[in-house]
């Protein structure tokens, strides 16, 4: 009687109705934990990583994708290429770099100059992706314009986004802030760097992004 | 980007004269007017894709030790009722502070006030 099991019915429906492959960026202003998520994705299903973090903001600054990694969920599963894209900010002043990291003038005017370019990238990737992980940080104030704007971004386009309330590992974190921010999005708790409830992330990134969906675009 | 010693300008633009605009020419004026140095609030903001927009805009534009980028801050619009979608009425975005991001910075927002402060030289 395993056909009817509610499991099994699960998995026949998503194989019917169901998406295989799905391209997601891992999007977000920058030092919210976009590397250390898409490091900790990459290193439980493929065992690879993506890139380096660091607490110096803009540490990514091109973007690295991986190719088909697949993501479990009981009896379905999905494919993805995750996108890791570089922190989308109004602003990058180099003195920042000088002034609070120690860096030197040459190495902070550089740094500050691929960090613009990075923020075109991400912007640029957003015509190519097919969802969204939306990485906050979940001891700062949801509020603000980068996040507003990449969320109405995103709901313009009818992209399917998660949002990801990271670093729920810290005393001061309120991910419940962010959910009530935000209810119209589902909002997943998790710590990146420890893996703190990755399990229920890889979960609804499955449902989520597998869903069969019209996509608008520009 | 230049201060002039009588100070800084904070110019309301009125809806009229942004709804003449196309959505380039828009940004095309508020980038240009940002990098003068002025403080723009608009009494229709920008939609998220224009938001968008602006900020790869600015990216292109920053000039590191004269603009570093832009401060901005704004209501996005209401939903519209079932009755307003049926008959197609667009909401457009609420009001939005515009400026240079060493000048402006906001302190605090809610769903009633944008709280800003000009600091010539320590914006945000």
């Amino acid at each position: 009687m395993g056909l009817f099991r509610k499991t099994s019915f699960a998995f026949i429906l998503h194989r019917i109705f169901g998406k295989k492959h799905a391209k997601i960026g891992i999007y977000g202003p920058p030092n919210v934990g976009k590397t250390t998520l898409a490091n900790r994705i990459l290193r439980d299903w493929t065992g690879d990583i993506m890139g380096s973090v660091s607490e110096i903001p803009h540490e990514t600054r091109i973007a690295k994708w991986k190719k088909d990694v697949k993501v479990e969920n009981g009896n379905s599963s999905l494919y993805m290429d995750i996108v890791d894209t570089p922190g989308i900010a109004t602003k990058v002043d180099y003195k920042e770099f000088m002034n609070t990291f120690g860096l030197s003038k040459d190495e902070s005017k550089r740094r500050a100059k691929e960090a613009t370019e990075g923020v075109i990238e991400s912007i640029r990737w957003l015509e190519d992706v097919d969802g969204v992980l939306l990485v906050m940080d979940a001891t700062q104030d949801p509020f603000t314009q980068v996040n507003v704007t990449i969320l109405g971004n995103l709901e313009a386009r009818k992209l399917p986004v998660l949002i990801a309330a990271n670093k729920i590992d810290m005393e001061d974190s309120s991910p419940a802030t962010l959910k009530s921010a935000f209810p119209q999005h589902p909002v997943i708790p998790i710590s990146a760097l420890t893996g703190y409830n990755s399990e229920n992330l890889y979960t609804k990134m499955v449902d989520h992004f597998g869903k069969k969906r019209r996509k608008k675009r520009r | 980007m230049t201060k002039k010693e009588d100070g800084i300008s904070v110019n309301l633009v009125s809806r009229q004269k942004l709804d003449e605009f196309s959505s380039a020419e828009k940004l095309e004026f508020i980038l240009k007017e940002v990098q003068k140095g002025k403080v723009l609030v608009l009494e229709h903001g920008l939609t998220p894709m224009e938001q968008t927009e602006l900020i790869a805009h600015t990216m292109k534009e920053i000039k590191q030790d004269t603009f570093i980028g832009i401060e901005m801050e704004g209501y996005s619009e209401d939903k519209p009722s079932i009755i307003q979608k049926i008959l197609g009425v667009i909401k457009k975005p609420r009001m939005t502070v515009i400026g240079p991001a060493d000048l402006l910075k906001t302190v605090r927002k809610d769903s009633n006030m944008i709280q800003t402060r000009i600091i010539p030289g320590k914006g945000s």
